[in-house]
């Protein structure tokens, strides 16, 4: 079987997955349907490794291959089909989109076992994973514009899953107007290239990109900072970030699998995939990795105030993410994909280490109320503080590895990218600080009574309510189940959990300066056409960048240790003392009340002039009232002969005929 | 004799018809003044028929005739029933039908 076969293969398994799960849901006993859906996943991965296996035993010119399902729209010059590309980048996020969504299935059979809606949870997970693999799939704009817009539904779907909770579908529906923007700015750069280069399939484009446009043409920026806008939506990024946070209303699975390993980085991959034009076009590269890196230091700062534990993983992804944009607008394609792989391995092993502590605290989320929970949990801690090394960037993780090569290129490239790579170090040290402080607030210092109850193996059980507002709740569908899993009594979460351990303790092994550098080489022929192919650190200096990053990483933990584990009494002191700047960054730098200022109230308000101007007084009154008052006035003179006055009707009965004989006389005289 | 005659002497009874349809109250009368006006206009066709010398006006005049038979039955059989519901046997006061 070809790589092609397999790239069809891996798209359909998906779709047969949420089929039967859509279908045979109140047919399917026990766990089954959680079952079949990560098999369809496993087929998925098991297609993807055949198309690596195909693609590496063809020549590295002929890695790039196109098979179309059928021709959309076919006219004299145009044509659209529905086709595929399989090429080295492709099949990098195949192989990392499929694996991971493998793993968070196997975690998610136990996790939402009890869970009224899990058939429904099961086929939206399928079809989240449909829709991602077609968008990276994809040959042409058409099919990424489809893949995308799947997967935003998919993104508010599983958000709102519990949909009975007012705060989820606020939520969902914040997510998807945000990302909406995002959908314009993309479909409207399609346009602007379809225009220019007269196709929308990524080999024409790419080689008219040559021929049609100079150096920073200005169609061509404006297509790519519309495409940019797409991507920062889709990835959390500045100005369009606020809807991450807040899509951590939905079940942990899901914010492990779509808002940390898949969809947010699907801006990256675009802006990876899109990246002969952002070369010819460098301004917008340059804007994108300025907002990049803005990103990643907001987020840093906020993950550090900050009391629920999902929304501090929420931020560090947003975070983390700027990473990967930057490495990619610096032409970093390697370095900022690796990071996407590792990232995706560590930030996905972290939700689900979060989501065995909310089980065992059942359903409380805040820092605030944990503490302690070593003992209780030592499998859920090993694993969690595994991922905390990584993201932290503790030498010899993948994180170590990933992370800081980024920088190393941004620095290679020179001038200004040097200020931005200086940017990055800092706030890797503050990642390393927050990584920190959720391990050591939450698996140290005091037990809390849920940790001590767990020690004596009884899990905390506590009335069902809404984390965020505490609003009352019960366990019927639309709300979660009754039980609360925790990894140690669940051998699937186990299993999903322990390969993410592994890996992000391991990965970071595939790319190590100097000795082996597989993700760039098997990345190499999708960015051979790349100008700054040649821009490479040497060894040495990469050596040195990874140096530096590592041990900023042992400072940050080194800093979260001595403030939350030796001198308690520093964090309340510095608190008071940078009392308003810390509730600047515990409001998250205002953005929701700025956006509600400067969006939702103005519109709110049109939607009300609207109703009462508009349709009340113009429409209702004016327009239904004036035709109805015009008919009312004309018809009252007829009311007025009708009287129901005998003799009244007789006398105009003979008016009438007199008057008509009178007339047919005299004209006929 | 000259048909001008009969058809004067049909107009005239027609006006008093006319005169009594437009002035009584009583519905009763009103009927009454309604066949007037038929049988005026019957004594109109008769002088026609007359004059032409041919039977087609006599027999449309019977024609007339049952249909003011038929009529009046009906407008009878309505006084009837308002004496039934006991409303008032009046013209003027009989003006539901109003717009």
């Amino acid at each position: 079987m070809d790589a092609i076969s397999f790239g069809w293969l891996v798209l359909s398994f998906p779709v047969a997955g949420m089929l039967t799960v859509s279908l045979l849901w109140n047919r399917l006993p026990g766990r089954l349907g959680g079952w079949i859906a990560s098999g369809a996943i496993l087929g998925s991965f098991l297609s993807s490794i055949g198309m690596f296996v195909d693609l590496q035993d063809r020549p590295e010119h002929a890695r790039s291959l196109v098979d179309s399902a059928w021709t959309y729209a076919a006219t004299v010059d145009f044509k659209v089909d529905m086709s595929i590309l399989v090429d080295p980048l492709a099949v990098f996020m195949c192989l990392v989109v499929s694996g991971v969504s493998f793993l968070i299935h196997v975690y998610s059979v136990a996790y939402m076992a009890s869970d009224r809606g899990y058939s429904r949870y099961f086929a939206y997970l399928n079809y989240f994973v449909f829709s991602m693999l077609l968008l990276v799939l994809a040959g042409n704009f058409v099919v990424l514009i489809i893949g995308w817009a799947f997967v935003g539904a998919a993104s508010y779907l599983l958000i709102s899953f519990w949909y009975r909770r007012a705060t989820a579908t606020y939520a969902g529906i914040k997510a998807f107007v945000i990302n909406v923007v995002g959908d314009v700015g993309l479909v409207i750069a399609a346009f602007l290239l379809l225009d220019k280069t007269g196709s929308l399939d990524y080999r024409g484009i790419f080689q008219a990109t040559d021929n049609v446009f100079r150096v920073d043409d200005g169609t061509l920026v404006a297509a790519c900072l519309l495409i940019l806008l797409g991507a920062f939506a889709k990835s959390a990024q500045l100005p369009l970030h606020t809807w991450l946070p807040d899509a951590m209303e939905g079940p942990t699975p899901v914010s492990a699998l779509i808002h940390a390993a898949t969809m947010v980085t699907a801006g990256v991959y675009l802006i990876a995939r899109m990246h002969p034009l952002f070369e010819m076009a460098p301004t917008a590269a340059d804007v994108s990795a300025i907002i990049g890196t803005a990103t990643l230091l907001f987020a840093a700062t906020v993950a550090v105030a900050v009391t629920d534990l999902k929304r501090i993983i929420a931020y560090s992804t947003i975070s983390q993410i700027g990473y990967m944009v930057l490495g990619v607008s610096v032409a970093a394609y390697g370095p900022g994909l690796f990071h996407l792989m590792t990232h995706a391995f560590f930030k996905a092993l972290l939700f689900m280490g979060a989501g065995s502590v909310i089980g065992a605290m059942s359903a409380a989320q805040s820092i605030d109320r944990m503490g302690g929970f070593r003992k209780a949990m030592p499998f859920t801690f090993v694993t969690f503080t595994v991922g905390a090394l990584a993201l932290a960037g503790f030498p010899l993780t993948a994180g170590f590895f990933s992370k800081d090569e980024i920088l190393g290129f941004a620095i290679a490239r020179g001038s200004g990218y040097v200020v931005l790579a200086v940017v990055g170090y800092l706030a890797a040290f503050v990642t390393a600080f927050y990584a920190f402080r959720m391990v050591f607030r939450v698996f140290f210092r005091n037990a809390v009574p849920e940790a001590r109850e767990l020690e004596k193996g009884h899990l905390a059980h506590h009335e069902p309510e809404n984390p965020a507002s505490g609003e009352k709740e019960d366990t019927d569908v639309g709300f979660p189940g009754p039980e609360h899993h925790i990894a140690e009594r669940s051998w699937p979460m186990k299993a999903a959990m322990g390969p993410l351990a592994l890996l992000a303790a391991l990965a970071g092994l595939v790319q190590v300066p100097g000795i082996d550098e597989a993700v760039d080489k098997f990345l190499e022929p999708t960015f051979a056409d790349s100008r700054y192919a040649d821009v490479h650190p040497s060894t040495g200096t990469e050596w040195t960048e990874l140096g530096i990053g590592g041990l900023l990483g042992i400072a940050g933990i080194g800093l979260a240790y001595l403030i939350y584990l030796r001198r308690r009494s520093l964090r309340l002191q510095i608190r008071e003392r940078f009392d308003a700047l810390h509730t600047f960054l515990f409001n998250k730098w205002y953005f929701d009340e700025l956006y509600e200022l400067l969006f939702t109230r103005p519109v709110a308000a049109l939607g009300r002039f609207g109703r009462n101007v508009v349709e009340t007084d113009f429409v209702q009154g004016t327009i239904v009232g004036g035709a109805t008052g015009v008919v009312r006035v004309g018809s009252s003179f007829a009311r007025a002969i009708q009287t129901g006055y005998l003799r009244g009707y007789a006398l105009m009965l003979l008016v009438g005929v007199g008057a008509l004989a009178l007339y047919f006389l005299i004209s006929s005289s | 004799m000259d048909v001008a005659w009969f058809l004067v002497l049909s107009a005239f009874i027609f006006c008093i018809g006319i005169a009594g349809v437009l002035t009584r109250r009583n519905p009763l009368v009103v009927l009454l003044c309604l066949e007037l006006m038929l049988n005026a206009g019957n004594l109109a066709l008769i002088a026609f028929a007359r004059m032409h010398g041919g039977a087609a006006g006599q027999v449309f005049a019977l024609i007339v005739m049952v249909i003011a038979a038929c009529e009046v039955v009906v407008g009878l059989g309505i006084i009837v029933a308002l004496y039934r519901h006991r409303l008032p046997i009046d013209v003027d006061e009989l003006s539901e039908l109003r717009g």
